[in-house]
């Protein structure tokens, strides 16, 4: 473990540089946020995952957004196990009828300010399940999106994009981030 | 010398040329049985003989496909008179849940079943039964509304000092939703109840009247951690019910996807199991080798996780040489890099602590839930789908099935590390003997099978998590009557169950990763 460790001291970090915001979610954002809830979060975002029903593709691509490469927590981004400690719902998948009751119980139990962003095609309009007698067809039918964030899954590097602009948007104010 | 020959077949064989064979089902085959019949597999199945590879239904049909005793498979199905038939899961309990959920969606009924309780169907759907006939075209109609949603009725567990810990369906951690019910005693865990369903998306309903080429992308998006063996188990049916082969090209290519799936789902299971173990150094670095693996499928396939790549007919993007080179390079990176992390996980005593004798499953229950994957091999079962029935080109390829008896934690882990060794040098021998040629031929869908007449197939394929089994029926105009996807992870979830009774409560995220079950595969 050493000789492990020890080479990790002396390789040059795998971490890449950081994407620009999206600029199609800083205007999505413009649109989303008010002026009170900026400066709210300073640089720090807590980010609740929600699985509404995905295959799984959006979670493994979250997943990697804490590998080497991407390394989410240097932006001050942060997965939490509690609705309790989050500022952000990012809901995946295109909302199965058997977790709709889930999916409300955890946006009541996240505090205010909140926002709700959803992962991925089906989690906009239900994607490729939408018309099934078991899904709601995506997340806005069931909760106030604030920002969407396309892909099939989308890659890390997207994930982050959208995440960014959040941040952006809420604490500069949206306006001065969209000029 | 006619009975002679006759004598001499498989039973499973025989018990099907007895039934009447349906016409045009490729490439095992399937005969309508009587009750009789029906019975005697139940009997095999129940004695240990046979193996249940799947169950499930249509409208007052219920099929089952099942494995003999010399590793040959077969399918039988019994016509249901007013959806009654009898019960599977009342003498072989691997059946249970998937006779719950025919009933669910078709409105069988089972008789005898022990367990009525419902399964995918959570009182949430707003109809009852949504794949019995007349349910989706009349839409949820006035008689279809189904009761309220009554409470879930766990299973007791009675004792002194006895206590319950609901989990989920919302997890801690960035996973899929179930429910988990334990009940403890002290730290110890007497019973787990798993609850599924939460991400039933109703895929089979959908695919049904679907064009070949939707129910394809909606095949890939069943679980998305396999969405490369998904797509090759449905094109490799629709293949066989259609009698179309795919060009040699795409068959080493499809191999090829599957393999780096394998690879990328081993690398981050292996470091996640001992991430449960608050291990977050084999962690990092075996995520590292996770994102090369993904980033060398972006770069050779033109995405991540080669997600709509495989396709009836064969794939739908060739590999260049910058592809290639990518390939190499990882093969490269994960030989010099791997063997370390490999000796890391077995000379850290803490980490050994952990993994060693926990969560374990007696060869005995794999045999009998016809385990697949590494939960199957940890635990003493010698299968897999690439070698029986095998398919193309593993045939031509050489590679080990690494088999363990231990069945703990350990040994799950064990059986991956020699699988990202045996998925390596396939890579390299895919890529040293990949032949050129077409990659796609057209499937025969415009004409169809003509009017009245149904194609049927059948493919087994070796996921990363174990035998993926896809059959599906191609009615008039090349559209999908019936698709049928089932999941490894329906024979695992119960193992689950059985494998944490008596370990602690702590241990169970250690067990569970160990297992990596897929929820949405499972709930479909």
């Amino acid at each position: 473990m050493r000789k492990l460790l020890f080479e990790s001291l002396i390789r040059p970090p795998l971490t890449e540089r950081p994407p620009e915001a999206s600029d199609a979610a800083v205007d999505e954002l413009a649109r989303a946020l008010d002026g009170a809830a900026r400066k709210r979060l300073g640089r720090s975002l807590s980010i609740r995952a929600i699985d509404a029903g995905s295959c799984n593709g959006c979670e493994l691509e979250m997943h990697a957004l804490s590998n080497a490469f991407y390394d989410i927590e240097r932006f001050g981004i942060r997965f939490v196990a509690s609705p309790r400690h989050a500022d952000v719902l990012l809901v995946t998948g295109p909302v199965t009828k058997n977790m709709r009751e889930a999916l409300k119980r955890t946006w009541d139990a996240t505090p205010n300010p909140k926002w709700v962003v959803a992962l991925g095609d089906c989690a906009r309009n239900g994607g490729c399940f939408a018309g099934s007698y078991a899904v709601m067809g995506g997340v806005s039918e069931v909760l106030p999106v604030d920002l969407h964030i396309p892909g099939c899954p989308p890659p890390p590097v997207e994930i982050l994009k959208g995440l960014l602009a959040l941040l952006d948007g809420v604490n500069a104010g949206t306006g001065a981030a969209r000029g | 010398m006619k009975r002679m020959s006759k004598r001499s077949l498989p039973a499973l064989t025989g018990l099907i040329e007895a039934g009447r064979p349906v016409e045009h089902h490729a490439p095992a085959r399937r005969a309508m049985v009587a009750p009789k019949a029906w019975n005697l597999a139940v009997e095999q199945l129940a004695e240990g003989r046979w193996s249940l590879l799947g169950l499930w239904g249509e409208p007052d049909i219920v099929h089952m496909a099942l494995l003999g005793e010399g590793r040959e498979i077969g399918m039988i199905s019994l016509k249901c008179p007013g959806g009654r038939y009898p019960s599977v899961g009342q003498l072989h309990p691997p059946a249970l849940r998937l006779e719950r959920a025919a009933a669910d969606l078709f409105g069988l009924l089972p008789q005898g079943l022990p367990d009525t309780r419902r399964w995918l169907d959570h009182g949430q759907w707003g109809v009852s039964h949504p794949l019995a006939p007349g349910t989706l075209a009349a839409g949820a109609s006035a008689t279809r509304t189904p009761p309220p949603a009554a409470a879930y009725r766990f299973l007791p567990a009675e004792g002194d000092s006895l206590h319950q810990i609901p989990v989920g369906p919302v997890h801690a951690g960035i996973i899929e939703p179930g429910h988990f019910r334990f009940t403890a005693s002290g730290e110890t865990v007497v019973r787990l109840e798993e609850r599924l369903g939460y991400v039933h998306k109703g895929i089979e309903g959908l695919m049904a009247g679907s064009p070949v080429e939707r129910a394809a992308r909606l095949a890939g998006r069943t679980s998305g951690d396999s969405t490369v063996a998904y797509s090759l188990a449905f094109a490799r049916a629709v293949e066989a019910a259609l009698g179309v082969e795919a060009p040699p090209r795409a068959v080493w290519l499809r191999a090829l996807m599957a393999e780096l799936e394998r690879l990328a789902n081993h690398l981050g299971d292996i470091g996640a199991i001992c991430n449960d173990a608050a291990f977050a150094l084999m962690h990092a670095h075996c995520g590292v080798l996770r994102e090369r693996v993904l980033r060398a499928g972006d770069a050779a396939f033109g995405h991540r996780l080669m997600r709509d790549r495989i396709v009836p007919g064969g794939v739908a993007s060739d590999l260049g040489e910058a592809g290639t080179a990518a390939i190499r390079a990882l093969v490269a990176e994960i030989r010099q890099r791997f063997p370390h992390l490999v000796e890391l996980y077995d000379n850290t005593a803490s980490l050994q602590d952990r993994t060693v004798a926990t969560g374990r499953l007696k060869p005995a229950l794999a045999r009998q839930y016809a385990a697949g994957g590494y939960v199957g091999r940890a635990s003493g079962r010698d299968f897999d789908a690439r070698r029986s029935p095998g398919y193309p080109p593993y045939d031509e390829l050489a590679f080990d099935v690494p088999v363990l008896q231990e069945g703990d934690v350990n040994a799950r882990v064990w059986i991956r590390i020699r699988e990202v060794e045996q998925s390596l040098s396939l890579v390299e021998q895919i890529l040293q003997k990949l032949p050129g040629g077409p990659i796609r031929v057209d499937i025969a869908e415009p004409d169809g099978p003509r009017e009245g007449m149904a194609l049927e197939g059948m493919a087994l394929v070796e996921g990363f998590r174990g035998d993926i089994l896809a059959w599906l029926r191609i009615g008039a105009g090349g559209i999908i009557e019936r698709c049928h996807l089932r999941d490894p992870s329906w024979f695992q979830w119960p193992l689950l169950e059985a494998a944490i009774e008596g370990n602690i409560v702590a241990d169970f995220p250690l067990c569970n990763k160990s297992f990596n079950c897929s929820y949405s595969g499972h709930d479909l």
